[in-house]
């Protein structure tokens, strides 16, 4: 796999806007962004209210799944372009989630939104309609998403990377600093894992690091690429635009995305934790 | 729900659910010529130049940030090239202010 495979850049995409067969979706979690202006034909999803279940936990289910993309007028076949806000962080856990529910042909525009704004490229506020297909999804592809015991059972023994800003990790913050900081949980890291923040793979504006600046970041810090390796943060997005340095760009065959991240593992009854800086 | 991740709307004025006791809070406001520049990019650095958050201004060109106690920077980025960076130190049950001009 090559990175023009899974990543875009914004001139192709300004080049390709009208391609036929081409989708583009914005996602973010605080979607006034795009209703403020988006790029022109986009459309969007909420990562908040219509990727998670509205009760559990939980992702929406493939059912769930099938009615969103057949409503935003997606097709199987559809060449499917993310971006977002936040560094991509939502358009990357969109991404990580069209694989788990096997779609073919996904890619990310490379530094979101934040490159297109600072490229001063357009932005509209024309909400495109698109006619609604009869999208079909796959089972949840496991093989990327890694669940609680796993990430327990991988302690000293797999790659664990904690992508979270580095006073998160030692336990000085629960959250990241946009955020208030109160939560019901406990601080810290999961023993054995490296800190190795998101923002190590990601240029100021957003842009990916190049392969070979990608791969001795990993390296250097730790993780033997031969290994499986399973990433988390505190809710599972900017675990995923690891995940997509790891697997999609670097090509490692193991990866998991570990959605529980930290709200769920520092509220876990019995589990070791560790604090303090990296070891 | 689990809280998300993406930043609450960067206001003025201190969100009222947040107490201000518990919170080591930087904010901000990125003017050009004086006046409120808004969808700039405010990023958060720790004391050894790492990334720790990213903000949008809001309409206002607002920023706003809850840190821990300690040493920051605060690097502005907006449309044309610019990179504008602050250093700041941030005190819980403080509000520590910036004025960014780019």
């Amino acid at each position: 796999m090559s990175r023009s495979d899974v990543l875009v850049d914004a001139a192709w995409v300004e080049a390709h806007l009208d391609d036929p067969g081409l989708v583009l979706v914005e996602v973010d979690e605080d979607v006034s962004a795009y209703d403020k202006g988006h790029i022109r034909g986009a459309v969007k999803i909420d990562w908040k209210t219509e990727l998670q279940d509205p009760v559990r936990r939980d992702f929406v289910d493939r059912t769930g799944f099938e009615q969103l993309l057949s409503g935003k007028g997606i097709a199987n076949d559809d060449l499917v372009i993310l971006y977002g806000g936040n560094n991509n962080w939502f358009a990357a856990y969109a991404y990580w989630y069209f694989k788990l529910y096997g779609h073919g042909n996904v890619k990310l525009l490379d530094g979101g939104r934040k490159k297109w704004e600072l490229d001063s490229r357009e932005l509209v506020t024309d909400v495109p309609s698109r006619p609604a297909t009869d999208y079909k999804a796959q089972e949840q592809d496991l093989s990327i998403r890694a669940f609680r015991e796993e990430v327990v059972d991988a302690i000293g023994s797999q790659n664990l990377i904690d992508v979270r800003s580095p006073d998160e990790f030692s336990g000085k913050l629960l959250a990241p600093a946009h955020l208030p900081q109160e939560q019901a949980q406990r601080a810290g890291h999961v023993p054995t894992a490296r800190s190795i923040p998101w923002s190590k793979a990601a240029n100021d504006d957003g842009t990916f690091k190049s392969d070979e600046e990608l791969r001795k970041l990993y390296s250097e810090a730790g993780v033997d690429l031969n290994k499986s390796t399973i990433a988390y943060c505190r809710i599972g997005e900017r675990s995923s635009h690891t995940w997509f340095a790891l697997r999609e760009l670097l090509g490692l065959p193991d990866v998991k995305n570990y959605d529980g991240s930290w709200t769920e593992y520092g509220s876990l009854v019995g589990v070791p934790i560790e604090l303090g800086e990296p070891k | 729900m689990t809280q998300g991740c993406a930043a609450p709307a960067q206001t003025a004025h201190l969100p009222a659910t947040v107490d201000l006791a518990n919170e080591a809070v930087i904010q901000g406001t990125v003017t050009r010529e004086g006046n409120p520049v808004s969808s700039a990019y405010a990023r958060l650095l720790d004391s050894t130049g790492e990334f720790t958050a990213e903000v949008v201004t809001g309409d206002e060109g607002v920023f706003r940030f809850f840190a821990a106690d300690g040493d920051w920077t605060v690097r502005v980025l907006a449309a044309g090239g610019v990179s504008v960076d602050s250093s700041v130190t941030a005190k819980v049950g403080e509000v520590a202010a910036l004025e960014v001009a780019i």
